[in-house]
């Protein structure tokens, strides 16, 4: 090859490809050079700081650092020249001077003393000087900052691969210190708790707190590593779980596609939940005479006040029995199931032909008519498909970047990552959102428009890109149909006209639709800001006709990117978790798709859509649903106006609830399946970038619990199904039989690469991350552009509820905290219920920041603390979810999207008060 | 021979005159720039080179070949003049005066480098602490602009020219060339690790060139006179005139400018009034600020004062900052000093210099007392020769070489401290 560069190393003449530096170069020839502020893993741009990998050039007067230098042609390389030897055996003395004790030194097996014994440096000739004490303030992180080497990896962890700017090097010279924010504790810093440092440190100056002791001594060694994938979020992280005697020490971030090695809160400090002891061991079934109501609770800790234990015979006997007898009497259209989108692709696409062949009805969903329900309509209907036309690491080749309707650093944190470092690359990142944010600070353009005014602000947007012809002639006429309706609806919608409506100044509405139309590539990434409303179709059918009218899709660095919520909404979702289609979406209204079915199934199938989630609990209300099997869901703490749907958990004749706690919803159960969590199981899972992964079992089931897959099987045979999956292989290679999607994506290949996207075109070759660069798989091979109805919101604000309720998650909770409060680091960080509201309503409302406030809307009423937050506007309360004690849900409406079913989580009027006589907490 | 008159560049350097543009003009500053200009950046350039100017900064190196060095086609990048004016090595004025006295001569300097190295835009980095220098400058920024002798169309060249001053922070180590654009950047002054050189990503990512004050100073006064005038004065390879700070223990401290070579003993005897006590009484020079060895008096006898000459002597003519050291001076404790200084100045990035600069001035402050063991003064030799030449940028060799100097030179006053110290010990026991 022409564009290598030839040169000697050592006395070997080798070739350096472009831009490979020395080190590298012979770390490929299998010399590894001593290395300690330079990281190979992947973002990590080499410093050359600590002249630990310092190699001789013939010709050159000093030394040169090899993790940065770059060969040029001839040039004559002596990694183990007497000089270099010396130099670098220095820099390990000098360094080992101010270290600790390698007994007690924090980690004895830090990459810094296996180097140190590798170079044969075992004691300093120099004085050591006083050094800083220990800082255990982070619940999740030990920083011993003696073993400091100033190396700065964990700065460049920071502020460059996370982007979080929190740790800095302050100080000069021999004074330099890692600092948090202006030298605060770390645990009273601005810390995120991502652990990229942690991960990054060379020394164990910084390590997880559950790996040291008391003495700040590394206490854990794992016996075993299983990589696996994160189960929080859409992101799809690639994991290493850490083992020791079958219990989970820490986890360590892989270099998966969508990762590179990150991880955030959750994904590093968040898996102790697993051996919560509140964790379900054995199967319960309600007592004789435990009546249930609404308003019922039963503590997690102590079931026996509402369960009894019972044998797994007698409890699959009793869930599928009672089911079967509804089934039976009332045929299968009393019966309704909602599966999980934190179980695994084969567990989904096993509780959807449960439900269709086994209860013989489509009444199936899950949570994702919660998250991106609307998304997914309006992306059926424009483009054909549901799924991303682009992973959001195309963010790198993007030059805008529009994040709508998403805190992604909360709630897509590594996603998010990206977007930081793209904008610090140049790209332009717009924000749009009515709530302020993290990313706010790194992006060009704030748009914090008015609440539920999404569709007065895009069809401004699409108003500008009209009226000034911005729109892509060519794509149009290629691609696309509808466009002249679209460019007749928008005609109204001029920014003068929506700038009073949605707050944005027109010429700023100009200003980014120009920026977003006139770029090379643009991207668009949305969140439950736009689906969770009742115009969520027509809020995300918006965003579509931006990148269609503009062509913005289908190249690198441009595309439409619905930010997927859960772990594997995307496979529950193509796994036809859905009541209206089976698997890829293929309706079940359309007899020739059923008909193929059914051939598969061997079994007739419902031709009619079945119910969807908050469908499914009016029914049930009505006594039209009378049993329910839901595995991994709940619905008693994730649906609107829970209260409501409390009721008709608890109006049901048999409920089946399988899970790994006792959840909200269990309090309902007639039988409680003890089952598996993420990392007791093998499976996979397909995250937001289309990327199916391997999750891989790593620990062992408490006591008697069981395989999800299993018990999905067992009940089967209990309705007289004749299952005989062995393994979650068995069911992905049914799966592969009638989901074309997964073609060329096999079993086999997932357990060796881990990762592959869909579609993928040949067992050889990488799937596909960037689609639709030629048309769309509708039938007319276009995308549709459909007109987006401006609408209000489903309950306006009045006097009596005079605020804005807004509903979402928190960077440290997961969903509705049935795992995240029991995991010990993230529920320190997070602790209690809060709910945020703007500095400038509280003088007004009375109220201090911490004391207890109540919160009302007309479906019910919470207390909680109060917290100011400068990122919410006035006029609204932000509560997040998760807390049971004082749960969101209580408060939220049900009204729903007409397309996508999905609730308004975003927007319903409430009453923020004072509570009388309470003693003021700030005094 | 002594410098003659009409040969000195600096014809202000005390202030005697008229620091703005009329004094300045009157010194036959901005006399035919245009004309400068328009011989073209490819002659400016030879003619530098012919010059033989070697870089004023204390590397030495050839400012013609320097510019050269610049990218000949731009490839969309600007390229950028920044001027050296952080002068903070201990001993060192010359820059100081020149701002003060004789700014003009920089400015012009400027627009000439600038031109010659395709840059239309210069930043002058002023050490912090040079308020006084800084106004004078600014001033003479000011008037130039007014003239048109810079700005748009500068001196009716057709060249579009702009010169900003900006002002440091007190870092010394803002004057490495890479650490003053990072702190012109506004980052934090940290030198880059090189290559790339800041010829090919200096100044926000693009070509630069990074001139000491004197080097850019003297530019347009070696066009006008000639390459083979300025050549012709000095030795071989060292030529030109030079700006010397004498200091230290000698009758009439100053300035001088004289030409490069003059043996170390006439420049004190002609200029600054002879070493105190007279010449017996020297007990050794640092010729080129507290960066290089020191010589001592056996040396200094018959030490020529320019790059090579003194390069020889195992030292270094630097700055050209002659730090004179009588019999008087307790040299291990002044060596110690300096080691403190680059302790403190020392940016930290890299570990040999953070921690070596460090521990190095510890055992020289036991040095100072004799309180170490012989061994020491190996092991204390050794960690200078591991700083040296494996640092990020050439503090550490800086921070090294004195103390490599003093070993080299007064290794048995070391030894007689510590003999001196056990002796002390033993008696007290």
């Amino acid at each position: 090859m022409s564009d290598t560069i030839a040169f000697t190393l050592d006395g070997v003449s080798v070739e350096a490809k472009p831009g490979e530096t020395i080190w590298q170069v012979a770390q490929r020839q299998g010399t590894e050079i001593p290395h300690l502020c330079y990281s190979p893993a992947p973002d990590y741009r080499p410093d050359g700081n600590c002249r630990a990998c310092m190699v001789e050039i013939e010709g050159e007067r000093v030394l040169a650092a090899s993790c940065i230098r770059k060969p040029t042609a001839g040039m004559k390389v002596r990694t183990a020249s007497e000089r270099a030897k010396a130099s670098r055996k220095m820099v390990f003395e000098l360094l080992m001077a101010d270290q600790p004790e390698r007994q007690v030194g924090h980690d004895p097996e830090s990459r810094f003393w296996r180097w140190a014994e590798r170079v044969e440096v075992s004691e300093s000739r120099f004085p050591e000087r006083q050094t800083p004490g220990p800082d255990r303030s982070h619940p999740a992180m030990a920083v011993n900052l003696d073993a400091c080497i100033h190396c700065n990896l964990c700065v460049r962890a920071c502020r460059e691969v996370q982007v979080n700017d929190v740790i800095g090097m302050a100080g000069r010279g021999h004074n330099a210190k890692i600092v948090f924010d202006f030298d605060d504790p770390m645990g009273n810093s601005t810390c995120v708790a991502c652990g990229e440092c942690v991960q990054a440190c060379p020394t164990g100056a910084l390590m997880p707190s559950t790996a040291v002791n008391a003495a700040n001594v590394r206490t854990g060694y794992a016996d075993r590593a299983v990589d696996s994938v994160c189960p929080y979020c859409g992101v799809g992280c690639q994991i290493t779980y850490q083992i020791r005697d079958d219990k989970l020490l820490y986890v360590t971030g892989r270099d998966g596609p969508a990762n590179n090695n990150r991880l955030c809160v959750k994904g590093r400090f968040g898996f102790d939940y697993v051996h919560n002891p509140e964790r379900l061991a054995q199967p319960l079934i309600r007592k004789d005479g435990v009546p249930k109501h609404a308003d019922d609770k039963v503590d997690p800790a102590n079931p026996w006040t509402h369960f009894r234990p019972a044998t797994w015979e007698e409890a699959l006997a009793c869930a599928a029995g009672g089911l079967r007898k509804i089934h039976d009497a009332h045929g299968g259209g009393a019966l309704a199931g909602f599966g999980s989108a934190k179980g695994s692709n084969e567990e989904a696409y096993l509780f959807q032909k449960l439900v269709r062949t086994g209860f013989g009805t489509n009444n199936v969903d899950h949570c994702t008519r919660l998250c991106h329900a609307s998304s997914v309509a309006a992306l059926m209907e424009g483009i054909g498909s549901a799924a991303v036309t682009a992973p959001f690491t195309a963010c790198k080749d993007a030059e805008v970047i529009i994040v709508i309707g998403a805190n992604p650093t909360e709630n897509h944190p590594v996603a998010a990552t990206f977007f930081k470092q793209a904008a610090k690359r140049g790209a332009k990142l717009i924000v749009m959102d009515p709530r302020g944010q993290a990313l706010k600070r790194h992006a060009t353009h704030m748009l914090q428009f008015k609440p539920n005014k999404d569709v007065a602000l895009l069809n401004a947007m699409l108003n500008v890109i009209m009226a000034e012809g911005l729109f892509d002639q060519q794509y149009v006429q290629a691609f696309t149909e509808n466009f002249d309706a679209l460019k007749q609806h928008v005609k109204d919608f001029t920014p003068e006209k929506m700038a009073p409506e949605c707050g944005i100044p027109a010429e700023r509405i100009r200003e980014v639709a120009r920026l977003y139309a006139r770029s090379r590539a643009s991207i668009i990434f949305w969140g439950m800001g736009i689906s969770q409303s009742i115009h969520g179709t027509d809020n995300a059918r918006c965003l579509i006709a931006l990148a269609l009218t503009t062509g913005q899709v289908g190249r690198p660095g441009a595309g439409l990117h619905p930010l997927r919520g859960q772990n594997n909404v995307q496979g529950a979702s193509d796994a036809g978790l859905i009541p209206m289609v089976f698997p890829d979406y293929k309706s079940v209204e359309n007899a020739e798709i059923r008909s193929q079915f059914e051939k598969v199934w061997n079994t007739k199938l419902d031709p009619k859509r079945g119910l969807t989630v908050v469908e499914i609990v009016n029914a049930v209300l009505a006594g039209q649903i009378r049993g329910m099997y839901i595995m991994g869901e709940n619905p008693a703490m994730s649906d609107p106006d829970a209260h409501h749907a409390r009721e008709a958990f608890a109006k049901l004749e048999h409920l089946v609830v399988q899970d790994i706690f006792l959840t909200e919803t269990a309090y309902y159960a007639d039988v409680v399946l003890p089952a598996s969590a993420w990392p007791e199981k093998d499976g996979t899972v397909t995250n937001t970038n289309r990327q199916v992964q391997m999750g891989r079992k790593a620990l062992p089931t408490p006591g008697s619990a069981r395989q999800d897959w299993e018990l999905i099987q067992e009940i089967a045979r209990g309705l007289g199904l004749a299952w005989n999956y062995r393994h979650p292989s068995d069911v992905f290679a049914e799966m592969k039989q009638v989901m074309p999607s997964l073609a060329n994506i096999t079993w086999d290949r997932l357990v060796r690469e881990s990762a592959v996207t869909y579609p993928c075109p040949a067992p050889d070759q990488p799937g596909a991350d960037i689609v639709f660069g030629d048309g769309f798989p509708t039938a007319s091979k276009r995308g549709k552009l459909v007109p987006a109805v401006y609408s209000g919101p489903g309950e306006p604000v009045d006097d009596e509820y005079p605020m804005v309720l807004t509903t979402g998650r928190q960077l440290e909770h997961w969903h509705t905290g049935a795992m995240t409060r029991r995991a010990a680091m993230l529920d320190a960080i997070e602790p209690a219920p809060i709910a945020c509201l703007s500095p400038n309503d509280l003088p007004r409302l009375g109220i201090t920041p911490g004391e207890t406030i109540r919160v009302s809307t007309r479906r019910g009423t919470i207390e909680l603390a109060v917290r100011v937050d400068g990122a919410v506007p006035s006029g609204m309360v932000f509560i997040p979810f998760c807390y049971a004690e004082a749960a969101a849900n209580l408060l939220t409406s049900p009204q729903l999207d007409p397309m996508g079913k999905i609730p308004e989580f975003k927007y319903c009027a409430a009453r923020v008060e004072k509570i009388a006589g309470q003693a003021r907490a700030a005094e | 021979m002594a410098l003659q008159d009409q040969d000195r560049v600096f014809t202000n350097l005390y202030g005697f005159h008229d620091f703005r543009l009329a004094g300045a003009r009157a010194r036959g500053d901005w006399d035919g720039t245009k004309a400068l200009i328009e011989r073209g950046r490819d002659t400016i350039i030879q003619q530098i080179k012919d010059s033989g100017l070697r870089g004023r900064g204390g590397a030495g190196f050839s400012a013609g070949l320097k510019w050269s060095f610049m990218p000949k086609k731009p490839d969309g990048r600007p390229h950028y003049l920044v001027v050296n004016a952080d002068e903070g090595e201990p001993g060192t004025c010359k820059d100081r005066d020149i701002m003060r006295h004789d700014p003009h001569k920089l400015v012009e300097g400027c627009l000439v480098a600038s031109y010659a190295i395709g840059a239309n835009t210069c930043y002058i980095y002023v050490r912090g602490e040079f308020a006084r220098e800084a106004e004078n400058l600014q001033v003479a920024i000011d008037e130039a602009y007014e003239a048109g002798l810079i700005g748009r169309n500068a001196c009716g060249s057709g060249f579009d020219f702009d010169l900003y001053l900006h002002r440091g922070a007190g870092a010394y180590i803002c004057g490495e060339e890479t650490a003053l654009i990072e702190s012109l950047e506004g980052k934090k002054g940290q030198p880059r690790l090189k290559p790339p050189f800041p010829a090919g990503a200096g100044l926000y990512g693009c070509p630069t060139t990074v001139n000491n004050v004197e080097t850019i100073a003297v530019a347009p006064t070696i066009l006008r006179r000639g390459s083979a005038w300025f050549a012709g004065i000095g030795r071989p390879n060292n030529t030109g005139t030079k700006v010397f700070c004498i200091s230290g223990h000698v009758n009439k401290p100053c300035n001088v400018e004289d030409a490069m070579g003059t043996p170390l003993k006439e420049l004190i005897e002609r200029h600054a009034g002879g070493v105190r006590g007279g010449w017996d009484n020297l007990l050794a020079v640092i010729p080129g600020g507290s960066s290089v060895p020191l010589v001592p008096r056996s040396i200094c006898d018959e030490l020529l004062m320019d790059f090579d000459s003194c390069r020889a002597a195992k030292s270094g003519l630097g700055t050209a900052a002659v730090i004179v050291m009588d019999k008087s001076t307790d040299i291990v404790k002044a060596i110690a000093r300096l080691s403190k200084f680059y302790m403190h100045e020392s940016c930290g990035q890299c570990t040999p210099c953070r921690e070596g600069t460090g521990w190095m001035w510890r055992v020289m402050e036991r040095m100072v007392r004799g309180d170490a063991e012989p061994r020491e003064i190996d092991m204390l030799l050794e960690v200078s020769y591991q700083v040296d030449g494996h640092t990020i940028c050439a503090l550490g060799d800086a921070a090294a070489w004195p103390i490599q100097g003093l070993i080299r030179h007064f290794r048995p006053e070391l030894e007689r401290r510590i003999a001196e110290r056990h002796g002390q010990r033993q008696a007290a026991e």
